[in-house]
């Protein structure tokens, strides 16, 4: 059984029938990270020994298991707080820090038997969309080596993807888990924001950050939401509701469902060969039974300035936590306190995150908060009213998740506003609080994976997992596996 | 809007970080190009538009008073830069 092509929720059912050991597994990802992450570079930290100490830990509980996912091994995007095991959110300046506590997922992942190998790389604290600001270097795209695997949860795609992990774990705060998803041929979803607790995560903008798997396909997603959804009291934007039904709700039919696409996401700043393809997946659909909508959503252009007012101005406020003197790296050679600061701060952040606190700065600073911070709120819920009246037509939205496949390493460095529109269509999502869910829809001409996004209402998860599901029953682009191979 | 580096060494000095004069003019370019950008936003007609910050209902989020222990000292110390027994070590800031 060659294990690195099986799905989670296949190597699971393989662990508790006995035909594989956790050892087995955990020791098959460690040798494909040995072997093939020095080139990727998807891992910060490697837990090698850790995983092998769990994995016979595991075994001795195989059979009394409850989880479809126990004893699989996996990785957590390093923003995300791991008791004893350096988190470094990809910034110099957290140093060596070792969180004295889990983040609630881990405790909810650890208690369904999961097995940890790692923390994943990412753009320094998760400010990207290529995964090249990261201190600790670039992940490359298993696709194309010479391309970015889209961020910020570049590490999560590109390890999923190139076999190194069965899933992983990531955040989006603006299209962090969706857009590489999308760009190595995975799966992934963003939550509706409430569902899954923030505690632990190292947060970038609060209103917007949240954390959400990426995997092999879309049922594997759903046993990893199944575990991570749950209200949490350390979490006070934590809501209640019905969670764990997701695996067991899928059915693949979507007879009737209807799939709004809208107009404004298909016009001109898109890639032709993208838009063939989620127009493609919108007819896969259809021939399943559903029915296609077309809408206008015009708020939508407004969603990526809101989204980086608000999301610089909460970033702004993070942020001031790193200073030099909890945790972390400090710089040397201060006389005063406000030195100590100034100097540990300014060494030990990367352009990109300077550029996005001093935007924050600037739109909550007198004079301007009116005009940006207050602005974009009222924009945001503009916002919010035309999702509501677009979920009154449709069940969900198909859009793409990007206007163009991987780019190429560099390519986005030098003009950051270019980079910052790429996020045109998953940022909405975040803005309203909404659940969005990236899977794969075909290949370019350059054989690079694209995506297509589904968004849905409030607490849509299930709706939006099934139409996925039922879109892979029909295709096989989740099975393909970089270098040509395919997954059976 | 017009960024001067005057604005840039305003909103450096709120955010606690230093660029050195030859940064400042880049930086003033490219959030020039930004905040230009996010312009945009004027052309929609907000009015008198609420605010969003959340958009679930925010309500105050209570637990039972009950003593709970929080997070053991050394763990919380062992991260730091510079540390005694007891304490996160800074310089002196009052005087």
């Amino acid at each position: 059984m060659e294990l690195r092509q099986l799905t989670a929720l296949e190597l699971g059912a393989a662990i508790r029938r006995g035909e594989v050991s956790v050892a087995e597994a955990a020791q098959a990802a460690l040798t494909a990270i040995e072997a093939e992450d020095g080139a990727l570079n998807s891992f910060i930290t490697v837990e090698g020994e850790r995983a092998l100490e769990r994995a016979a830990q595991l075994q001795k509980g195989v059979k009394k298991a409850q989880s479809p996912l126990y004893g699989v091994p996996m990785a957590l995007k390093d923003n995300i707080c791991t008791r004893g095991v350096k988190t470094t959110c990809a910034s110099k300046i957290l140093g060596d820090f070792r969180p004295p506590y889990d983040a609630t997922v881990v405790e909810r992942l650890s208690a369904a038997g999961a097995l940890g190998l790692g923390k994943l790389n990412l753009d320094e604290f998760a400010m990207g969309s290529t995964s090249e600001t990261s201190w600790y270097g670039s992940t490359r795209n298993p696709w194309d080596p010479e391309r970015a695997p889209g961020g910020s949860s570049g590490g999560a795609a590109a390890a999923v993807a190139a076999g190194l992990s069965w899933y992983a774990v990531g955040s989006d705060t603006g299209g962090s888990i969706r857009q590489p998803a999308a760009h190595c041929g995975v799966t992934g979803i963003k939550p509706t924001y409430g569902t899954v607790s923030r505690y632990g995560l190292i947060a970038y903008a609060s209103s917007l950050d949240q954390m959400g798997p990426v995997c092999r396909d879309a049922a594997d997603c759903a046993a990893v939401l199944d575990v991570l959804q749950g209200r949490d009291r350390r979490d006070a934007t934590s809501l209640d509701g019905d969670y764990g039904h997701l695996l067991e709700s899928l059915s693949g039919d979507v007879r009737g469902l209807r799939v709004g696409l809208p107009v404004d996401c298909f016009g001109d700043g898109l890639d032709g060969q993208v838009r063939q393809a989620v127009l493609a997946a919108a007819d896969v659909l259809k021939s399943r039974g559903a029915q296609l909508v077309e809408l206008s959503l015009p708020v939508l252009e407004y969603g990526v300035p809101a989204y980086y007012i608000i999301a610089a101005a909460e970033a702004s406020s993070n942020l001031a936590r790193f200073d030099g003197v909890k945790y972390g790296w400090r710089a040397q050679g201060y006389g005063d306190l406000a030195e100590l600061y100034l100097k540990t701060r300014t060494q030990g952040f990367g352009l990109e995150v300077k550029r996005r606190i001093l935007l924050g700065s600037f739109v909550l600073s007198a004079g301007y908060y009116e005009a940006y911070y207050r602005k974009a709120l009222q924009v945001k819920a503009v916002l919010k009213g035309a999702f509501d009246e677009a979920f009154a037509r449709c069940d969900l939205l198909l859009t793409p998740v990007a206007p163009a496949t991987a780019p190429r390493l560099g390519e986005s460095l030098g003009d950051p506003l270019e980079m910052y529109l790429g996020d045109v269509y998953t940022v909405p999502a975040n803005l309203a609080g909404l659940p969005g869910l990236s899977m794969p829809c075909g290949f370019d001409r350059q054989g690079l994976p694209i995506g297509a996004q589904l968004i849905g209402p409030h607490f849509g998860e299930g709706r939006l997992l099934n139409a996925a599901y039922a879109f892979q029953q029909e295709t096989n682009y989740h099975r393909q596996t970089p270098k040509g191979g395919q997954r059976t | 809007m017009k960024i001067t580096t005057e604005l840039i060494a305003h909103i450096s000095q709120l955010s606690r970080l230093f660029l050195p004069e030859g940064e400042q003019a880049a930086m003033a370019a490219q959030l020039e190009r930004i905040v230009d950008y996010m312009d945009v936003l004027s052309r929609l007609d907000t009015g008198d538009i609420e605010p969003m910050s959340h958009v679930f209902p925010v309500r105050n989020v209570l637990r039972a008073d009950e003593e709970q222990p929080s997070c053991d000292r050394e763990a919380l110390l062992a991260n730091a830069p510079a540390r005694d027994e007891e304490s996160f070590l800074t310089p002196k800031s009052v005087e």
